[in-house]
C-alpha cells in the first residue's frame, strides 16, 4: 500500500512529530526501490511534482488547513521536510546517472568502477577543441578614424569640446581670418583646390575646399564666448597628387584654447602633457619656432619618437620613422595671432584681454607613424587585407 | 636652400662647431634640415619660414648666431676705390608704387672673365652655376646678404638712363632664359630710353646681358614692391631667387651697400674702374614705425620665464633699436631694423623674445578651466551607428572625397559641384554619392583576391544649391561574398540581399519612429528585383540591394555586390529610440503554425499587413517560418508557412481563444487569395 498524505486531526508537536516521521520512511522505502533512470524520473514526479506531487499536498493538506495559531509551527515543519525531500530526490537522481553510465559502460564491454566508466564515457563524446571557433567577425575602426578618437578623447578629457565645420569653405575663413591677406605668400604653401565659376564672386566668399580645419576656429568664436576649449576632427583637402606621403584628402585634429590667462607655457604644458596620454608617459616634447599666420609666437612640436623610444635605433637597425634622430615632428602650434582675435572682437574676443593658443596635427601621418604604415594611400583604398588587421 | 657655415662665420666668431651651430639655429627657428659634406665644404639644407626672407642669406643667419651666442656681427664694408669722374647715367622713377627706390652704379673698362676660385667654389657649394665675374658677384652678393642685384651692358642701353615704368601693352622682352615674352600694362619693368630692359625684380633682359664682349657695366640694386612682383611674376610663371625675396620683402636700406658691394666684387675680379658715386634715387620712402613693447605684455603672453635684461640683450644683437619709456613699468620704445619687415608689432617682437630664449626654457603649465565639454548634437547618433555597423562585421574605410563627372550623373540628379583645378579628370566632382566610391573599394578588393568584403563608409556628399555647397551625411555599406564562411562546422552561403536587409533593419531599430516599411523602388543602378527602399514615418531613409548587373559590369566585377545607402541626414531627424521597459510576460505564449499557397504576386508585407488588421491583441509575433517553391507546389505559387505567437500578459490563454484567432487569421489569409494546405 503506497503512502498516501492524511489530513492531519490535531496539530500538537506530537503529532506532528509522528506524520513527518511516516512521511520520511515513506520516501526512504520508495527511494530504495529506485533502479532505473526512468524509476528515478517516476520518483521525481510523486514527490515534487508541482502539480499533485508529495510536497504540494503537504502544503495544502497540513499547512493551508492549519488553524491560524498552528501555522507558524507546521510551516516550520513543512519547510524542513521539503528540503530533505528535495535532497533526497537529487541523490537517487544521482544515483540514477551513475546506474545508467555503468550500464553504458557494461555494454561497452567495459567492467569498471564507476568514476572509471563517467571517465570513459566522457572521453568518448569529445570534441577536437582544437579545431577553429565559428568566426563571427567584428568589423575593424579605421586606423585614421581610430587615431583621431583617441586625440580626441585625451583632449576632451582635459575639457575641450568637439566642433565641426564645413569642408567646402570661403575665402574668408580658411584664409582671410585667419590672417593670410590676399596676395599673401603664405597662400602658396596652402596648395588650395579652388571650386569652379567664382570669377564673379567676391574673393572672401569665393569657395575652396578648406586646407586646414582651422577655419572652425573662427566659426566657433563667432558663436561662443570666451572661455573656449574645443578640438576640430575634420577632412582637409589640397592639390598634392597621390604618392606614399601624400593625398589630396586627409584628416586633421584642430584644438583651440581661448582665457583670460593662457601662456605659452600652457600650450607647452597641454601639448605635454596630451602627448604623455597618447603615447605613453615616458615621451619628451620640445618645441622649436616656425611660422604660420594665425599664430605667434609659432612653434612646431616634436615628441621623442615612439617607435625607438628617442635612441634612433631599433636594436641594430636605423630607426625609420624618426630617421634616426629620436625625434618626431608631430604638430604645428602657436599662441593665437591678435590678429584673429580682431576678426571675432565684437564676439567678445578682445586680444587686449584675452589670449589663447592652437595647436593642429595630421591624424593621417600620426597613424602613419603609430601603426609603422608605410603608404598612406593604403588608408584610402578600402583594403581589406589591411583594414582587418586593426580588428 | 643651401648655406655654408664657413660663410656665415666670415661674420661671426663662433666658439661652436658646425652641428651645434645647426642645432642652436633650429632651436631658434632658423632651420637647418640636413647637413651634407665635411670640412670647409660642409653644407647646411636650411628651411626658411616665408615670413624670414632677411635669413635666407648667411650674414643674416650669422645675425641670428650673434643673438643666440651674445657675440658681435661684423659689417659687411666694402672698399671701393677713389671714384673717378662722373657717371652720367639718369634713373627715372614712373612707377613710385611699384619702386620706391633705385640705385645704380656704374664700372667702366672692366673684363668679363670666370670669377676667382674662392667665389666659383661658394658659388658651387650651394649648388649655384658660374656664369662670369660679374654676374657671378650679383649672385655672391644675393646669397651673401640676401639682395638681389642685376648688371647691364651699359653700352646695350640706349638713350643714357634707365627708366621704371609700367610696360606698354604690346611691348616685348626677351628675359635672360630666353623666353620671348609680352608684355601688358600690368608688368612693371626696367626700361632704358627705348625698350624694357628686365622684369622688375623677377628677371632680366637677355639682350642688355653681360657677354664677354662687355666693357661697361650698370650695377642695379633696387627695392621692390611685394604684391606687384609676386602678382608679374606668377603671371609669367617664373619663380627665381629674385623673385622670391623681393616678394616677401627686400632691405630698403641696403641697395646702396649691395650695389657696392657687387661693384667691388666684379672690381677685384675683373679691374676697370668706377665712375662716379651711388645714382641712389628714392621715390618714396619706406617707413617702419617704432613699436611699444611693454614687459607685463611680455609676461601676459609667455608666462614669467623671461626679464628684462634678456628682453634688451635679445633684441638689440637682432638690430633692434630699444629707448627705455620714463615711468614704473617696464616699457620701450622700439625701432625696427629695416631688414625686419615681418616685425611691426608688439606680438611680434615677444615671438622674437620667445624664440631668442628658447622654447624648451619656458615651464610647463596647465591652465585652470571652469567650463563643461559639449557633445555636438549629433554625436550620440553617429557613435550608435558606427559601433553597430562595426559590430555587424563592417569594417571602416574611407574614400577619395573626389569623383568624376560620370559617376556624378550615373548615381545622382542633384546639381553637382566642380573643382577649378581638380587633379584629374576622374577626380573634377565633389562625391554627390558614396557609392562609386564603395564600389571602386569593392572592386579594389575583388581585383585582389578578396573575396569576402564588408565595409562601410560614414561621410558627407556635397550639393551645390545656388552659389551655396551643402554637405549631406550619408552612410553607405558595402558587401560581396560569404555570410558564412566555408568551415567544418556548418555549410558556407553566400550573401543575399536579406543579409543587407537585415543588417539595415538592425540600424534602423536605434531610431525612434512609429513605423518602416519598406517597398522595391529604388533608383536603377539597383537591381529592380533585388533592391529595398526603407520608409521611416513617411519619409526614404534607406535604400539598399543587390547593384543591377550592368553597373557592376562598369567595374568589372563578376560577383554579387550589395550596397545599402542610409540617408542620414533624413534619419537623423529621428531621436535614439527611447527605451521604456515593459513587464515581462507572466503567462506562457502559444504558438500556431499555418501553412499556405499564395500565388507569386503576394508578398508578405501584404500578408502580415492584413493579419495585423485583424487587431488581435495577443498575437504578439507573426512571422513567416519557411517557404517553398517547386515540388508538388504548381508553377506561379510558393507555399508558405506562417507561424503565430499569442501571449497576453494578464492570464493563461485559453483554447477556445486560440481556435477563435485562428479561424480569423485563416479567413484573413484565404482572403487575400491564400489556399490552407494545414493548420
Amino acid at each position: 500500500m503506497a503512502y498516501t498524505v492524511q489530513k492531519l486531526k490535531d496539530y500538537s508537536p506530537a503529532a506532528l512529530d509522528k506524520a513527518a516521521e511516516k512521511l520520511l520512511a515513506a520516501l526512504e522505502k520508495e527511494a530504495a526501490e529506485v533502479k532505473t533512470e526512468p524509476d528515478g524520473k517516476a520518483f521525481r514526479d510523486r514527490w515534487v511534482a508541482r502539480k499533485n506531487g508529495v510536497l504540494t499536498q503537504i502544503n495544502d493538506l497540513w499547512l493551508k488547513a492549519a488553524p491560524k495559531d498552528a501555522k507558524r509551527e507546521v510551516g516550520q515543519r513543512v519547510n524542513e521536510l521539503m528540503g530533505r525531500v528535495e535532497t533526497r530526490v537529487t541523490e537517487v537522481e544521482l544515483q540514477c546517472r551513475d546506474l545508467a553510465i555503468l550500464k553504458k559502460a557494461r555494454e561497452a564491454g567495459l567492467d569498471a568502477r564507476i568514476d572509471e566508466a563517467r571517465r570513459a564515457l566522457e572521453l568518448s563524446d569529445r570534441l577536437d577543441i582544437t579545431l577553429p571557433g565559428i568566426p563571427r567577425p567584428l568589423g575593424a575602426e579605421h586606423p585614421v578614424i581610430k587615431t583621431m578618437n583617441e586625440i580626441v578623447s585625451v583632449f576632451r578629457n582635459l575639457g575641450y569640446s568637439v566642433q565641426e565645420g564645413p569642408v567646402i569653405e570661403t575665402d574668408y575663413y580658411n584664409f582671410e581670418a585667419l590672417n593670410f591677406p590676399p596676395n599673401h605668400p603664405a597662400r602658396d604653401t596652402q596648395d588650395t583646390l579652388f571650386i569652379a565659376n567664382q570669377e564673379a564672386t567676391p574673393l572672401r566668399e569665393r569657395l575652396l575646399l578648406r586646407t586646414h580645419t582651422s577655419p572652425v576656429q573662427i566659426r566657433t568664436m563667432e558663436k561662443m564666448k570666451p572661455p573656449i576649449r574645443i578640438v576640430i576632427p575634420g577632412k582637409v583637402h589640397r592639390n598634392d597628387p597621390p604618392d606614399a606621403s601624400h593625398s589630396p584628402m586627409f584628416h586633421q585634429i584642430e584644438g583651440l584654447a581661448v582665457d583670460t590667462n593662457i601662456t605659452f607655457g600652457d600650450l607647452k604644458g597641454t601639448l605635454d602633457h596630451a602627448m604623455k596620454a597618447l603615447f605613453g608617459s615616458n615621451v619628451k616634447t620640445s618645441f622649436r619656432p616656425s611660422f604660420f599666420p594665425f599664430t605667434e609666437p609659432s612653434a612646431e612640436m616634436m615628441v621623442t619618437c615612439f617607435i625607438c623610444g628617442g635612441g634612433g635605433k631599433r636594436g641594430a637597425e636605423p630607426c625609420r620613422p624618426c630617421k634616426q634622430t629620436g625625434w618626431i615632428e608631430i604638430l604645428g602650434c602657436g599662441m593665437v595671432d591678435p590678429n584673429v582675435f580682431e576678426f571675432v572682437k565684437d564676439k567678445g574676443y578682445d586680444p587686449k584681454k584675452i589670449s589663447g593658443f592652437a595647436f593642429g596635427m595630421g591624424a593621417d601621418r600620426v597613424a602613419l607613424l603609430k601603426y609603422g604604415v608605410d603608404d598612406i594611400q593604403l588608408f584610402f583604398q578600402g583594403d581589406v587585407r589591411f583594414l582587418r588587421q586593426f580588428a | 636652400m643651401k648655406l655654408s657655415p664657413q660663410w656665415i662665420r666670415d661674420f661671426v666668431e663662433l666658439r661652436v662647431d658646425d652641428r651645434q651651430l645647426a642645432e642652436d639655429l633650429t632651436a631658434a627657428g632658423i632651420a637647418v634640415e640636413g647637413i651634407s659634406g665635411q670640412g670647409a665644404n660642409l653644407v647646411y639644407e636650411m628651411e626658411i619660414g616665408t615670413n624670414r626672407p632677411d635669413a635666407m642669406n648667411h650674414y643674416g643667419v650669422a645675425r641670428e648666431a650673434s643673438a643666440i651666442y651674445d657675440v658681435p656681427l661684423k659689417p659687411i664694408e666694402p672698399k671701393l676705390p677713389k671714384v673717378e669722374g662722373d657717371a652720367n647715367f639718369a634713373i627715372e622713377i614712373e612707377d613710385i608704387d611699384g619702386c620706391p627706390r633705385f640705385t645704380a652704379r656704374v664700372i667702366r673698362n672692366v673684363s668679363i672673365k670666370p670669377s676667382p676660385a674662392r667665389v666659383v667654389q661658394r658659388l658651387a657649394l650651394l649648388d649655384q652655376r658660374p656664369i662670369n665675374n660679374a654676374v657671378d658677384a650679383t649672385n655672391y652678393t644675393l646669397w651673401e646678404m640676401g639682395k638681389p642685384t642685376h648688371v647691364f651692358d651699359l653700352d646695350l642701353l640706349e638713350g643714357g638712363k634707365i627708366v621704371v615704368r609700367r610696360a606698354r601693352d604690346g611691348e616685348k622682352l626677351k628675359t635672360l632664359d630666353g623666353v620671348e615674352r609680352k608684355l601688358t600694362a600690368e608688368d612693371l619693368v626696367v626700361a632704358d630710353g627705348v625698350k624694357p630692359v628686365g622684369l622688375a625684380g623677377t628677371m632680366g633682359g637677355y639682350d642688355t646681358m653681360i657677354t664677354e664682349k662687355t666693357r661697361n657695366i650698370l650695377v642695379e640694386s633696387a627695392w621692390w614692391d611685394p604684391v606687384t612682383v609676386r602678382k608679374m611674376a606668377r603671371r609669367h610663371g617664373l619663380h627665381t631667387d629674385a623673385s622670391h625675396r623681393f616678394e616677401r620683402g627686400a632691405d630698403f636700406e641696403s641697395t646702396v651697400l649691395s650695389c657696392d658691394r657687387v661693384s667691388e666684387l666684379i672690381l677685384q675680379s675683373g679691374g676697370g674702374q668706377l665712375v662716379g658715386g651711388p645714382i641712389d634715387v628714392v621715390a618714396r620712402h619706406i617707413d617702419q614705425a617704432p613699436v611699444a613693447l611693454r614687459m607685463s605684455e611680455v609676461h601676459r603672453i609667455l608666462g614669467e620665464g623671461v626679464d628684462a635684461n634678456q628682453v634688451v640683450r635679445i633684441l638689440k644683437r637682432l638690430g633692434f633699436d630699444l629707448v627705455p619709456e620714463p615711468g614704473e613699468e617696464f616699457e620701450f620704445t622700439v625701432r625696427i631694423p629695416s631688414w625686419r619687415l615681418d616685425v611691426e608689432r608688439e606680438i611680434d617682437l615677444i615671438e622674437e623674445i620667445a624664440r631668442l630664449h628658447g622654447y624648451d626654457k619656458f615651464a610647463n603649465t596647465l591652465p585652470a578651466y571652469s567650463g563643461a565639454v559639449v557633445e555636438l548634437p549629433e554625436a550620440a547618433k553617429d557613435s550608435k551607428l558606427r559601433s553597430s555597423l562595426l559590430a555587424l562585421g563592417y569594417n571602416e574605410a574611407v574614400s577619395l572625397t573626389f569623383i568624376s563627372h560620370q559617376d556624378a550623373e550615373q548615381f545622382s540628379a542633384v546639381p553637382v559641384i566642380e573643382l577649378e583645378n581638380p587633379l584629374s579628370e576622374e577626380a573634377s566632382v565633389m562625391r554627390t554619392s558614396l557609392v562609386p566610391g564603395m564600389l571602386n573599394m569593392l572592386a579594389y578588393n575583388l581585383n585582389r583576391g578578396n573575396d569576402d568584403v564588408r565595409l562601410f563608409e560614414a561621410g558627407s556628399v556635397f550639393q551645390a544649391d545656388g552659389p551655396n555647397a551643402l554637405e549631406l551625411k550619408r552612410v553607405c555599406l558595402g558587401a560581396t561574398g560569404s555570410a558564412v564562411e566555408p568551415g567544418v562546422h556548418q555549410p558556407p552561403r553566400t550573401l543575399s540581399v536579406f543579409d543587407l536587409k537585415g543588417d539595415v533593419e538592425a540600424l534602423l531599430h536605434s531610431f525612434q519612429c512609429k513605423s518602416v516599411s519598406y517597398d522595391a523602388q529604388t533608383v536603377d543602378y539597383y537591381h529592380p528585383g533585388r533592391s529595398a527602399r526603407a520608409v521611416m514615418d513617411g519619409e526614404m531613409v534607406a535604400q539598399f540591394g543587390q547593384i543591377h548587373p550592368d553597373t557592376a559590369a562598369r567595374w568589372k566585377v563578376k560577383q554579387d555586390v550589395f550596397i545599402a545607402e542610409l540617408y542620414v541626414d533624413r534619419l537623423y531627424k529621428h531621436g535614439l529610440r527611447k527605451v521604456w521597459y515593459e513587464a515581462l510576460p507572466r503567462y506562457p505564449a502559444v504558438e500556431r503554425d499555418f501553412s499556405f499557397i499564395f500565388a507569386d504576386s503576394v508578398v508578405f508585407e501584404g500578408i502580415r499587413k492584413s493579419v495585423m488588421g485583424l487587431g488581435i491583441a495577443e498575437l504578439r509575433r507573426f512571422v513567416p517560418a519557411e517557404i517553398f517553391r517547386g515540388g508538388s507546389i504548381p508553377a506561379g505559387k510558393y507555399s508558405l508557412l506562417l507561424r503565430a505567437t499569442f501571449q497576453s500578459q494578464e492570464r493563461t490563454l485559453r483554447e477556445d481563444e486560440i481556435a477563435r484567432w485562428s479561424a480569423q487569421i485563416i479567413k484573413t489569409l484565404e482572403g487575400v487569395g491564400g489556399t490552407l494546405r494545414a493548420s
